[in-house]
């Protein structure tokens, strides 16, 4: 019996191994390509240790771009990217808890129907609306600009929901101290609901940053100039031309350069991660 | 719903909903109306005139034979999508359920392809499976397989179906990790002192209990098979070779690309609009959501 156990986790710890490296080889072997010869890629004869052009790969992925497909330096993408993904995740969070302050603790005509009509939109992905919404936008003259990467996006039926439900917890007796002590809704909103809600806000921020980070079709839609691409787009753009052209090591660089900020912050704050991930989608 | 104490004000709460109001009718109901009215209009191949036609626009699609290959294929790849993705997280999580030494570093080193956008997931393996000079592609090739999924349909889909479900790991793993930790230790300690074996185990105690979480994961997977899926095909295949691996979203993106037919066009994001609010529905209606962490 003992023996078997002791089996058992051997087991355990081999299938978790080997899933680990189904997970990461992909990814090593973007690491691993972003440090070698273009020829040696492109003949197929990559080798699977790392080569020597690790600092000139990122350097001109970072500061000059490929030669031919892009005519823009990845850093400007990456620059882009980051504005879109906080103005997101911020732009989210901000709309969503004053929207689930205002339905919690006022009494208002059309309450409920806002509600409703801020929940709805959870089944209004842009995917299924994606010219009007282009032709809305474009008519706002925001294309190609923060505004249009971001507004169309910060609506956030989850995130108010979120809030509703962590204030309908917090206890009527705050309320009425804070009442006590001559404060009115703005005032406590301030005071007393946003640092109750610090945990909250923070497990949602690392989700939709995440998400913001990785969005690819809208900003596929409305960015057109080079210099407003975000990292997504700039890596589909650097594969197009044909493939005896694509610069293997500087897309992979590219790819490595995209994955970077949101898995760091999977990593490092995954206690916030798992929270927030898993609160979301109740 | 509603809280007992609150404050009066007339004007204020209206202020604080109004932003993510404006944005809700000018970003998303509108242009879903819009979708809704275009679907019912036929435009003349000139775009001067136009003319309200019904359901044309509907029964076009229905009798358009790509179309509905294009349903077909997309159910085909959710379905595959949700079945490899599940069963891989589920049995990674069994594992790592289990009292093991450096458990926190097992489940921190299969999380994170979370967070890889799906283009980005593209590039990584078409890379990796690219027939002139991907590295697996190589070994393929060297056991006699031949290997294109650049001009062989079935192969090109197989691709997307496995980098999809590569990604979509980590997020089924963390859930079912999270389900396996709800079930009371004491449960399948009952089962054990009755002589249950962990095969039978696991089969007549923990997969019931987990039920609520495979189904909610189920739904989830199918709604990024569906949707999420445009960044991996859009930078790995384009659809192509052929038609092989367009999805309903691809196919809605390409054909307003292209321009043309508008009314076809919104017809086909009703329908979306339709599939989604079903999924949601299901989800809302049948998921208990008993996951914790």
């Amino acid at each position: 019996m003992v023996e078997q156990e002791g089996i058992r986790r051997y087991v355990a710890h081999l299938v978790l191994w080997i899933g680990i490296a189904i997970v990461a080889f992909p990814v090593y072997l973007a690491i691993i390509a972003s440090t070698q010869d273009n020829a040696v890629i492109a003949n197929g004869q990559m080798s699977l240790l790392p080569g020597g052009h690790f600092l000139q790969t990122y350097y001109q992925t970072i500061f000059i771009g490929t030669s031919g497909s892009t005519r823009e330096p990845v850093g400007t993408m990456l620059l882009n990217s980051l504005v879109m993904a906080l103005l997101i995740a911020v732009g989210k969070i901000a709309i969503s808890i004053i929207s689930a302050f205002a339905i919690v603790y006022f009494r208002f005509p059309f309450r409920m129907t806002i509600f409703w009509v801020i929940f709805i939109t959870l089944m209004l992905p842009v995917e299924v609306r994606i010219y009007p919404t282009y032709k809305v936008t474009s008519d706002l003259h925001l294309l190609d600009s923060y505004a249009g990467l971001a507004l169309p996006l910060i609506a956030s039926a989850t995130a108010t929901l979120l809030f509703r439900q962590f204030f309908m917890t917090v206890p009527d007796e705050l309320l009425e101290a804070s009442r006590i002590d001559g404060a009115g809704p703005l005032r406590f909103f301030w005071d007393t609901l946003l640092p109750l809600s610090r945990t909250n806000m923070a497990a949602l921020f690392v989700i939709l940053f995440i998400l913001g980070w990785n969005q690819y079709l809208w900003p596929l839609l409305i960015t057109t100039r080079d210099d407003m691409q975000t990292i997504q787009i700039g890596i589909r753009k650097m594969i197009t031309t044909t493939d005896a052209l694509t610069e293997w090591p500087i897309v992979m660089a590219t790819a490595v350069l995209a994955m970077l900020p949101p898995v760091f912050v999977v990593v490092v704050m995954q206690k916030l991660f798992t929270r927030g991930l898993v609160e979301t989608e109740k | 719903m509603q809280k007992n104490a609150i404050f009066q004000s007339k004007l204020l709460p209206f202020a604080l909903v109004a932003p993510q109001l404006a944005i809700v009718l000018i970003f998303f109901y509108w242009p879903a109306a819009q979708a809704v009215v275009q679907s019912f209009l036929l435009q003349d191949a000139f775009g001067l005139s136009t003319s309200f036609v019904w359901f044309e626009n509907y029964l076009d699609l229905l009798q358009d034979a790509e179309y509905f290959a294009t349903i077909g294929r997309t159910f085909f790849f959710s379905f595959a999508i949700a079945l490899s993705s599940l069963s891989l997280a589920l049995l990674l999580a069994v594992m790592a359920d289990k009292p093991l030494r450096g458990g926190t570093l097992y489940r921190t080193l299969l999380i994170w392809p979370y967070a890889v956008a799906p283009p980005v997931v593209g590039v990584l393996w078409i890379f990796m499976l690219h027939p002139s000079l991907g590295v697996l592609a190589r070994y393929l090739r060297a056991m006699g397989v031949d290997w294109n999924p650049l001009l062989d349909g079935n192969q090109a889909a197989l691709l997307i179906i496995l980098a999809a479900a590569w990604k979509q790991i980590s997020y089924n793993f963390l859930f079912f990790l999270a389900g396996l930790q709800s079930i009371p230790k004491s449960v399948i300690e009952a089962a054990a002192i009755d002589g249950a074996r962990p095969m039978r185990r696991f089969w007549t105690v923990i997969f019931p209990l987990l039920s609520p979480t495979i189904f909610f994961l189920i739904v989830v997977n199918i709604v990024y098979a569906f949707f999420d899926t445009f960044g991996i095909i859009d930078t790995m295949t384009r659809g192509g070779p052929g038609t092989s691996t367009v999805t309903l979203v691809y196919k809605v993106y390409t054909e307003g690309l292209i321009g043309g037919n508008l009314g076809s066009s919104a017809a086909q994001s009703v329908i979306l609009m339709v599939i989604v609010i079903v999924l949601t529905a299901i989800q809302f209606r049948f998921v208990e959501r008993k996951v914790t962490y």
